[in-house]
């Protein structure tokens, strides 16, 4: 169709140009045509292998790598444009489709970049385009959230390019493959892919700024970035052990904060971090097996989680809000809308028949293999804890509970077109996963319709939602609150100002007693000195400045003379 | 946007709800049942056990939940926490 060796982000930038120059149908066609036209590039031209470079004075960017695992997640980025793209076509705003755009054609440029320098750029491109995708909500707390979450991304941004410059002091090369935890340099450029990841502690930008970006904005930024993340920790640290670890505590801790959490596009924020868990136990672990499952999963994640947070966008687009407590009932006037939801609320709890269940059940599988028993367990746990937040909480409290009299329309057509198409990609995922599975980087024979497999995953969930209606029922259940929750994010914002601010506060504190002190000393002694017999000098008085200036002028011009008469 | 609405849905009707909480547990008990009439293979040293995911399951839900409240207690705040400096 294309020149082969055409790197997948040229036409998402060429169409981010043209978008800002075109209105009306025909942006609207660019908007649509590029996904489609280049998820057919590089499904019909670009085969693996292919490497494309660029020379930029004596150095070699490789703008294009292809191979099995770039090219999966070139192929899911491109449905996942597509799908966004249709979700806000409504939206007249030149600012969100332009930054949409850049935003989705740097991501595809950070996975097929083939060396750090060229990861590096692409790595920040997506941090300042994604950006106004938060600001577009114009709201004081977007913009103040957008600004948290642009430090911290361009923070990851400054480890990468620091930690590879080290890489390459240590090694020689830049090349982006195999890394492995050795050396300063290889640490930074981990601590900078688990910031973009959403590690523990380094997560907090992500349930800050996510749930207060625009409804249709929400949608790109739960794709891309994170899933870039998984992409390079993939390409550059599998099998590194500690990412287990990493792994095992992001899959539990999101769940307790999900569970209190009010606002329902945060509680997919925190299901977002539980959900990267899961890949990146599987990256840690780092067989064929567990990759491809870590693969498999980000595969099916970005499409059952774009679908969550677009049924979100939409009931806050139509009902104005996306609180729990305020909602309820909502099934009544978008019942499409809850039936879509539940699709993904399904698909995210690993049903049987939905695609979560054909991907996370080899991560699963591969924790067993290699003796992770009770990791094993501590996933399982996390397996309940989804089904409770995501696919419980997220469609009972929007759609059913208690009526809350908010009756509105049912989503716009392009929204239920892109969760529709989202929902029957999740569904068709679930019952053919041998597409998928043909798609992926390892060779791995696995099947997941197994009996047992297939017995226990619906005795765990329907005994867990058995739980849930009975919580119900005693009403152990926590209520939905006005109320926020505190997280790592309270370091900044909260703990480091208040800080900074009396820390300020002493110290000015202390300047203005140490200054009155001076005075009062100085003051005591001119009163002294003027009282003495000298005081009746000329040059004591308390006017000094003009005087000394004028003797130091003197004094000066007398040694300059002398100096030259020398 | 908040008009009065007189139409009959379908979870107004309280048959309705408790058909689906009954055919919840008409499926757990199957599903309960199943694990001691299939023959299961084993894949590590806990799952063996009948009835281990039903009961797990059923355990890890309430555990989050009630660990969930009492975390509440610790990190709840007002919803202008953030919006107001002390």
């Amino acid at each position: 169709m294309w020149m082969t060796d055409l790197p997948p982000f040229v036409p998402f930038f060429i169409a981010a140009l043209l978008a800002l120059i075109t209105r009306g149908r025909v942006r609207n066609l660019i908007v649509l045509a590029t996904p489609v036209l280049g998820g057919l590039h590089l499904w019909l031209d670009v085969s693996p292998n292919i490497v494309t470079t660029v020379s930029i004075l004596e150095y070699e960017l490789i703008l294009m790598r292809a191979d099995r695992l770039s090219l999966l997640f070139g192929y899911i980025f491109h449905i996942a444009a597509f799908i966004a793209a249709i979700f806000a076509l409504h939206v007249r705003d030149t600012t969100q489709t332009v930054s949409g755009l850049l935003y989705a054609g740097s991501a595809l440029g950070a996975i097929f970049a083939g060396d750090l320098i060229t990861l590096f750029i692409f790595w920040e491109l997506m941090a300042i385009s994604s950006v106004f995708l938060v600001w577009a909500r114009h709201s004081e707390r977007a913009i103040r959230s957008g600004m948290r979450y642009l430090v911290m991304q361009v923070s990851s941004g400054m480890l990468l390019l620091a930690g590879a410059l080290l890489h390459y002091d240590q090694t020689g090369s830049l090349a982006f493959d195999f890394i492995g935890l050795q050396g300063i340099g290889s640490w930074l450029i981990f601590l900078a892919f688990g910031i973009k990841c959403a590690f523990p502690l380094l997560h907090s930008w992500l349930i800050d700024a996510y749930p207060e970006a625009t409804p249709t904005g929400t949608v790109f930024l739960s794709v891309f970035t994170t899933k870039t993340a998984v992409y390079a920790l993939a390409r550059g640290y599998p099998g590194t052990e500690l990412l287990v670890y990493i792994g095992a505590v992001m899959t539990c801790f999101p769940i307790f904060y999900a569970v209190i959490e009010n606002d329902l596009r945060r509680v997919l924020a925190y299901s977002l971090i539980n959900q990267l868990g899961f890949m990146v136990c599987g990256i840690g672990i780092g067989t064929a097996l567990a990759l491809n499952g870590t693969v498999a999963h980000a595969f099916s994640h970005i499409l059952y989680k774009a679908l969550l947070f677009m049924s979100m966008g939409a009931v806050l687009y139509r009902a104005g809000t996306i609180k729990a407590s305020d909602l309820g009932g909502l099934y009544k006037s978008m019942p499409k809308t809850a039936a879509l939801c539940i699709v993904g609320a399904c698909s995210i709890s690993a049903f049987p028949l939905f695609s979560g269940f054909v991907s996370k059940s080899m991560i699963m599988a591969a924790m067993i293999e290699e003796g992770y028993d009770y990791l094993w367990l501590v996933l399982l746990f996390a397996s309940a804890g989804v089904l409770h937040h995501a696919g419980i909480k997220v469609p009972y409290f929007a759609f059913f509970t208690h009526d809350s009299g908010i009756r509105t329309q049912e989503a716009p057509l392009n929204m239920l077109i892109a969760m529709s198409i989202a929902a029957a990609l999740c569904i068709f995922i679930g019952l053919q996963p041998l597409y998928l599975y043909a798609l992926l980087p390892w060779e791995v024979e696995y099947w997941p319709y197994e009996m047992t497999h297939v017995l226990s995953q619906m005795q765990l969930l329907f005994f867990a939602a058995l739980a849930f209606v009975w919580l119900n029922k005693i009403g152990l259940h926590p209520p939905e609150t006005h109320a926020v929750n505190i997280d790592a994010d309270w370091l900044y914002r909260k703990l480091m100002p208040d800080t900074a601010r009396s820390v300020y506060g002493f110290l000015k504190q202390t300047g203005h007693r140490i200054e009155d002190t001076f005075d009062s000393t100085l003051k005591d002694a001119a009163k002294s000195m003027i009282s003495t017999r000298l005081g009746r000098f000329n040059l004591a008085a308390s006017w000094p400045t003009g005087s000394m200036a004028f003797w130091l002028a003197v004094i000066l011009g007398l040694f300059l003379l002398a100096d030259a008469m020398n | 946007m908040n008009q009065p609405d007189q139409k009959q849905h379908l979870f107004d009707n309280p048959r309705n709800v408790s058909l689906v909480i009954r055919s919840l547990y008409i499926v757990c008990i199957l599903l309960f049942l199943l694990d001691f009439i299939l023959d299961r293979h084993v894949t590590n040293e806990w799952d063996g056990t009948r009835g281990f995911y039903a009961l797990f399951g059923l355990i890890a839900y309430i555990i989050i939940v009630l660990a969930a409240i009492q975390w509440r207690k610790l990190v709840e705040r007002k919803e202008d926490y953030y919006d107001v400096d002390d």
